[in-house]
């Protein structure tokens, strides 16, 4: 399998961030999010970012994803500096390099699953036909159906190939099996890890699951708001072979 | 079509009892809104084309008696395009069958030329023909032959009468046999109503047009005239022309010339109008205010729960502006279906309210016209006022980053209510204080939900008060003011020696004299045309009230002014004005304002006969009389009384006498023509509130449902029942519109306030009276429209699915 070297030489930078930190209020108490984070991704790359519940993690891929902004430090996506970008100009990253995969799918219940693809592709440069993305994830049967009508692992999978469909060069997944069984939840890592293989998408996986650290080429390993060690998996294991 | 707007169909439908709810309240603004204002604009097209084709003056004068030949020196008035004389003549019409004196206006008319498209003040011919003209050796054998004339179709109905039908007249003294050949309109009558009277009695006031000649010889006008009608060209106005009419006419004896807004019908139907235009706008504040409430309430709900996909939607690249426009389209479409209904609804009420309108003011045919500028105006108007309204909960959800979207809501912090803190809190139930919690905790919501309720209210009382006012006015001005049985009027002022000789009437028991002059006021640059009416110091049959019902005493000497006169003069107590009299000897005198007096109804002055007669430089002159008849005995009713009177007198073949007008049936006549009318427009005015109430009501608590429906299943699952969570829900719903009903009341009382300030006018003030029955009628419409909206909500409580309810993420 491929190493981290490997990918270090041949791919470039896709995200490099300088310390940042995020602090929030909610309510009345202040909440420290991240405390200077410094990383980097690469193209090509399949991370995991692993950690407990906030640790942070969900602030970070918010961020590098252009949900959120950093209270300081700085993040770039190639040579776009996220930190400081208008509105127009996040919009439009996310708009055209950026897929995200959610916990909860958050799938537009009153639209299919066709139609919640066509929802992202309607507005992306050049997408990939919705039912290519359909197919890519095995739903080519359920195009039709509403989300109140598919499996938790099939509105997953609809997730994932409304994300992919507008072909990003990143895709990144917020505890994409979260929400799933053992068993759905390895098929749909298995369409992440197909994606990042065939589509050469760059893809960054948060997690609170450890095994499926298994399956990266790199994991970035969170806590309190700050990395506390890098991991490389010179083996990868495919997503049948983890143990939960 | 996109993805996106197939959502907004999908989410319509989902939520489509609100859709409904909201659409409803819309499509009733508007289309009252396009009701009023579309038969507005048809009456007014319809008036003036009327106008146009029949001639309507624009100057008009009534004088003592002027020779023919004077009409040449007015058609040279320089702007005159067309002047029309002819002689007025009271006269008291006597109907078999009917006991009751009729007071009747003779018109001279000349037939040859009336069908000439430039005559003026033609009349439209309903039924039957134009009376024959009679040659002068036809003239010699006149005398027992009957006379041909046209009567106006508002006296006809009521009387049934119809072309063959024969009347009798006595005009100057003299009975005449008279043939009725035709009905007809015209645009003088288009409102019509006896000179001097606020309301109309149309069987006791008719219209006669009868051939020049026959006329003039009648009333002894023999190549003269007394009255006059003038067109002029548009570039003049008309008081140029009104400025040399008077010079002209003075030593004729004219009363002063007038133009359009002074003529009796014409002022009656602007005023009418007026009150139109004001429904209309009163009513689209209202409804515009109500749809803004219900909108933001529905669309920051539906933003509310849709935070997650409008950050899933961000996430994806869609800019604010996109998402935005998403939601306003949603808005829009809301709206839009109320729209539809709306402008149908409003175009086939419009024109039906328009019909009524033609049928109750005489008009030959309706100019309804599809107000297409109406109509596009109230449509821009709603979608941008709601767009407005609900921008705040667009812009919220615009404004909400993704990330934090994204993440679940944090609980909301409630707090223990000022009512607990209080320490009541021991009488309440968990329940109960539920209730409380979340009110204090969403105190903007439950506000609006109140204000929206309460305008349900609101829209009843504004809609029904004026029955009040106008009761109230009547009341006051027939049975407290006015207090006599009959009111004589004289053809001519006569000498005080004629209240001795009504006073020797059989069954007669009071007689009180009253003189009423025309007059020109004058104070600076402002004047007003209007009469002073003289009184007995010591009178008691028709007493001047003010706004406080105290009766106000006749000064000695000096006028007493109403006080909207006195305020378009722009006089108080201790001024002079300037009056010009134009009757009489027509001099000018300066006359003290003794004092102002507030009233509802008419532009008087008032004086002590004796000094106003000193000041006209006559006799004691008297113009007619007040009277009380002897009731006999008590079984018997008003009308057998008043029946019994005439027949036993002679007042009604009194020579001199121009009218006797008896009170009684004056108000039972009015009551019977606008009662129907009235009880449709109660009808109108209910569903229109219960429209708001509902969609206010019903939307509220479908909101709250939704909002809670994951708390409300938990109390199921912990063994709460159906009917008490039905009460913590329900519960919030009889809160609001216990607090919506003082708020509604005090909202319908202000707007009434400023619908009548909008309306005032010379003819009268309506009075802000509002029954206590109307307001409980108003209540109770808001009690019984929020039950309604219980039992819709307490079905839909009835279908939670426990399971699925819990099972939702978080």
């Amino acid at each position: 399998m491929t190493n981290e070297n490997t990918l270090k030489s041949s791919g470039e930078k896709v995200f490099l961030t300088k310390g940042i930190t995020r602090t929030y209020q909610m309510g009345e108490v202040q909440v420290h999010a991240l405390r200077g984070i410094d990383l980097e991704l690469y193209a090509g790359e399949f991370s995991v970012i692993l950690g407990l519940s906030g640790s942070g993690k969900s602030t970070l891929l918010n961020i590098l994803g252009g949900l959120d902004i950093p209270t300081t430090g700085q993040v770039f996506y190639k040579e776009l500096e996220l930190s400081h970008a208008t509105e127009e100009q996040l919009t439009n990253y996310r708009r055209h390099h950026v897929g995200f995969v959610f916990q909860f799918y958050n799938l537009i219940p009153s639209l299919t699953a066709l139609e919640n693809i066509s929802v992202v592709t309607e507005i992306a440069d050049d997408p990939m036909k919705p039912e290519y993305a359909l197919e890519l994830v095995g739903l080519t049967d359920r195009m039709n159906h509403f989300p109140a009508q598919l499996s938790g692992g099939q509105q997953q999978r609809v997730a994932i190939a409304r994300a992919i469909a507008k072909n990003p060069a990143v895709l990144l997944c917020d505890e994409p099996t979260g929400a799933l069984d053992i068993e759905t939840g390895v098929t749909v890592l298995e369409t992440l890890n197909r994606v990042n293989q065939e589509l050469g998408t760059t893809i960054s996986v948060i997690t609170h699951n450890a095994s499926i650290s298994d399956m990266a080429h790199r994991v970035i390993y969170l806590n309190d708001g700050q990395i506390s060690s890098i991991k490389q998996n010179d083996i990868r294991k495919t997503p049948h072979e983890l143990s939960w | 079509m996109k993805t996106l707007d197939r959502k907004i169909f999908r989410e319509l439908w989902m939520i489509r009892g609100q859709v409904i709810a909201i659409a409803l309240v819309v499509a009733c603004g508007l289309s009252t809104v396009i009701m009023s204002y579309s038969t507005l604009e048809s009456l007014q097209q319809t008036r003036e084309q009327y106008y146009q084709e029949y001639g309507f003056a624009h100057v008009f004068a009534s004088l003592k008696r002027a020779p023919n030949t004077l009409l040449e020196r007015i058609a040279q008035i320089p702007g005159v395009d067309k002047v029309v004389s002819r002689v007025l003549a009271p006269a008291r019409i006597s109907l078999k069958d009917f006991v009751e004196p009729i007071q009747g206006l003779l018109v001279s008319v000349d037939f040859q030329s009336i069908s000439n498209p430039d005559s003026l003040n033609r009349i439209y011919l309903r039924e039957g023909r134009m009376p024959k003209t009679t040659t002068s050796a036809e003239k010699m054998s006149q005398s027992n032959q009957k006379i041909e004339i046209i009567i106006n179709e508002a006296f006809a109905q009521p009387h049934d009468l119809h072309p063959g039908d024969q009347i009798k007249i006595i005009v100057n003294g003299h009975e005449k046999q008279l043939i009725i050949v035709g009905i007809a309109l015209s645009p003088e009558f288009i409102y019509q109503i006896a000179p001097g009277s606020i309301i109309p009695d149309f069987s006791r006031y008719g219209v006669i047009w009868m051939e020049d000649k026959i006329l003039e010889e009648a009333y002894d006008m023999d190549g003269a005239f007394n009255d006059l009608s003038i067109k002029h060209r548009s570039d003049i106005q008309s008081h140029v022309i009104i400025e040399k009419l008077n010079v002209i006419l003075k030593p004729y004896g004219g009363l002063g010339a007038y133009d359009r807004s002074l003529q009796v019908s014409h002022q009656f139907l602007s005023e009418e109008f007026k009150q139109l235009d004001g429904m209309g706008r009163t009513f689209s504040m209202i409804f515009l205010s109500v749809t803004i409430i219900l909108l933001n309430m529905v669309v920051g709900r539906i933003i509310a729960s849709q935070r997650d996909i409008i950050a899933s939607l961000k996430a994806f690249g869609y800019s604010n502006w996109a998402i935005g426009f998403h939601y306003s389209k949603l808005i829009v479409l809301i709206v839009m279906v109320g729209i539809v209904f709306g402008v149908l609804s409003g175009l086939f009420l419009g024109k039906n309210l328009a019909l009524l309108y033609m049928d109750y003011y005489r008009l030959p045919f309706l100019d309804y016209q599809l107000q297409v500028g109406t109509i596009l105006y109230s449509i821009s108007i709603t979608l941008i006022v709601t767009l407005l309204g609900a921008l705040f909960s667009v812009r919220k959800a615009t404004q909400l980053q993704p990330a934090e979207a994204m993440r679940p809501e944090i609980p909301q912090r409630y707090s223990i209510t000022f009512i607990e803190r209080l320490g009541l809190k021991k009488y309440l139930s968990q329940s109960s204080r539920m209730i409380l919690r979340h009110f204090e905790r969403h105190p903007l919501k439950a506000f609006m939900s109140v204000f929206g309720t309460a305008f349900a209210c609101a829209i009843m009382i504004v809609g029904t008060f004026f029955m009040d006012a106008m009761n109230y006015m009547m009341d006051i001005e027939f049975n407290r003011s006015h207090r006599e049985d009959l009111m004589v009027t004289f053809v001519n002022p006569l000498s005080y020696k004629a209240v001795y000789e009504l006073r020797n009437l059989d069954g007669v028991l009071q007689v009180e004299p009253y003189r009423s002059v025309a007059v020109k006021m004058q104070s600076g640059s402002r004047s007003h045309r209007t009469a002073i009416q003289g009184f007995m110091p010591d009178n008691r049959l028709y007493q001047v009230l003010d706004t406080k019902n105290r009766v106000v005493k006749i000064p000695e000497s000096g006028i007493l002014l109403t006080e909207f006169l006195a305020k378009k003069l722009n006089v108080t107590s201790g001024d002079m004005i300037e009056i010009e009299f134009l009757e009489g000897k027509h001099q000018d005198q300066q006359v003290q304002v003794a004092g102002v007096s507030n009233q509802y109804i008419g532009l008087s002055g008032y004086m002590n006969i004796n000094s106003l007669n000193h000041l006209l430089q006559e006799d004691s002159l008297i113009s007619g009389a007040y009277l009380t008849i002897e009731k006999g005995h008590s079984e018997k009713s008003s009308n057998e009384i008043s029946e019994h009177f005439f027949e036993q007198t002679q007042l009604k073949s009194m020579p001199q006498i121009a009218g006797v007008s008896e009170k009684k049936s004056l108000i039972d006549s009015f009551q019977k023509t606008v009662g129907d009318f009235m009880l449709t427009y109660i009808v109108f005015i209910t569903v229109l509130s219960v429209a708001i109430a509902f969609g206010v009501i019903y939307n509220n608590t479908r909101i709250t449902l939704s909002e809670r429906s994951r708390e409300l299943a938990s109390l199921r699952v912990l063994g709460y029942t159906q009917s008490e969570i039905a009460y913590i829900l329900l519960g919030e719903l009889a809160i609001i519109t216990f607090f919506a009903i003082p708020v509604g009341v005090l909202i319908g009382y202000w707007m009434s306030y400023g619908f009548i300030l909008g309306i005032q006018q010379d003819l009268f003030r309506i009075p802000l009276i509002i029954n206590l029955q109307t307001y409980i009628f108003s209540v109770l419409v808001v009690i019984g429209s929020a039950v309604i909206s219980g039992l819709f909500v307490q079905r839909k409580l009835n279908q939670i699915d426990l399971v699925s309810v819990l099972k939702v993420k978080e």
